[in-house]
């Protein structure tokens, strides 16, 4: 069977509209592992240990096993204990939840890094602890760490293809599907790794613009 | 559960020949890329920066389906095993040639330059010179790409193979447990990764004394 690339024009808006979805995947579990990172960050360096040992265990579990795996335990795991969620939602939250331990990680050496005079002084100032960490200490630790968190995004956008076996219709899945009626996986995979690459780059070309402007306000 | 035991210790010794077979196909195809990277010729340093470019870029689980589902159209006929170890290992290599070549570009530039003076060919200076010194600096970002190489592994799942997590995810199906499947298969990858960590620390102790 030789390479006949003329059937993809007829399932290319099939293809596309998985795209659309890879793209709202991997913004909805970008937040999620974003302020997912700086939250379990917070609760691992300031919360009581009673509080954050279970967070601890939690990550070091995630940090230690596959995605994959991840997403089989969300997805089953929450139908068990009678949670039925979306295919949508379950990828969501176990890319996220996955990647917020991995960011997670970076925040809470960022802001281990911030100068301990930022803190004293807007203590003094008559901030609480809270707001001195909101308002003082977590902008300049998020700051700090953009461009180890925007690597992850990018990572976060190819882990994206996983949540096509809990049966999300994203770009993966989608090109399975024109598989199935067309019987040519070598034109569609190959369709699809070009699109997941378009993506990938204008993300890296955001990440660099992100990080020279913050070059600039230092 | 200690019906099903024995079948996860059967998978998590797939997993352990697939990560050790990737791992030497990744450190192989790593040197290549980082040869490439680092030539004198354009075209060289052109191919390697594409190959790093194009399997950086795109998802390692399409980058299988390509090669074993897209194979057979082209010539190339794989049994699930062999295009994971194959897949998987060309895809680590990509990010293996940036560690090594980051790790080489990290040495000093005086000492090549030094070597040279000293009447070394550009081989030697880098034979006897760089690569002592930069071995040292990429044991550690080495041993993360080999952890993440370990659980990346889990992809070959869907292809099929019946490693760890194919399996846990078989017995989720059967069993609806799906918390003590993952808890089983969880601590064999965490085993796994501990002893490769341990691994990689006792070769950094090592290199750092000599």
């Amino acid at each position: 069977m030789g390479l006949d690339f003329s059937v993809i024009p007829k399932y290319l808006d099939i293809v596309l509209l998985g795209a659309v979805w890879t793209i709202a995947i991997t913004i909805g579990a970008a937040v999620v592992s974003f302020f997912g990172g700086i939250i379990l960050a917070i609760i691992a360096l300031y919360a009581p240990k009673i509080i954050s040992w279970p967070f601890r265990a939690f990550s070091f579990l995630f940090l230690g096993t596959p995605l994959l795996l991840q997403l089989f335990l969300i997805y089953f795991g929450l139908v068990q204990i009678g949670i039925d969620v979306p295919a949508f939602m379950a990828g969501v939250i176990g890319l996220g939840l996955h990647f917020a331990v991995y960011n997670s990680e970076l925040f809470q050496t960022s802001i281990l890094a911030v100068d301990k005079g930022q803190n004293e002084a807007a203590r003094t100032l008559g901030l609480s602890r809270l707001q001195a960490l909101r308002k003082v200490i977590v902008p300049q630790a998020v700051r700090d760490v953009i461009p180890p968190i925007g690597n992850n995004m990018i990572a976060l956008l190819k882990d994206s293809a996983l949540v096509s076996v809990i049966g999300v219709s994203e770009l993966t899945l989608s090109a399975q599907r024109a598989i199935g009626s067309t019987y040519r996986p070598f034109e569609f995979y190959v369709l699809v790794a070009i699109i997941y690459y378009i993506i990938n780059l204008v993300m890296e070309a955001v990440l660099r613009h992100v990080e020279r402007r913050i070059q600039v306000s230092r | 559960m200690q019906r099903v035991f024995p079948f996860f210790l059967e998978a998590a010794w797939t997993t352990i020949l697939l990560s050790v077979l990737t791992a030497i196909l990744g450190v192989s195809c790593g040197i290549l890329g980082t040869a490439a990277r680092l030539s004198r010729f354009l075209v060289f340093r052109f191919l390697g920066a594409a190959y790093v470019s194009l399997f950086r870029g795109t998802p390692a689980l399409i980058q299988l389906f390509i090669l074993y589902f897209g194979g057979p159209q082209i010539g190339i006929q794989l049994d699930a095993f062999e295009a994971g170890v194959i897949g998987l290992g060309v895809n680590v290599g990509a990010y293996m040639t940036e560690t090594m070549r980051g790790a080489i570009i990290a040495v000093d530039k005086g000492q090549a330059e030094a070597a040279r003076t000293l009447g070394m060919s550009r081989w030697q200076a880098m034979r006897k010179v760089i690569l002592p010194q930069a071995m040292r600096l990429m044991i550690r970002p080495l041993g993360v790409n080999i952890n993440a190489l370990i659980k990346s592994t889990a992809l070959v799942a869907a292809i099929s193979v019946v490693e760890l997590t194919y399996t846990a995810q078989r017995y989720i199906g059967s069993t609806y447990k799906p918390f003590e499947m993952f808890l089983i298969a969880g601590v064999l990858y965490m085993i796994i990764i501990y002893i490769v960590g341990l691994g990689v620390a006792w070769a950094d102790r090592k290199a750092r004394i000599t």
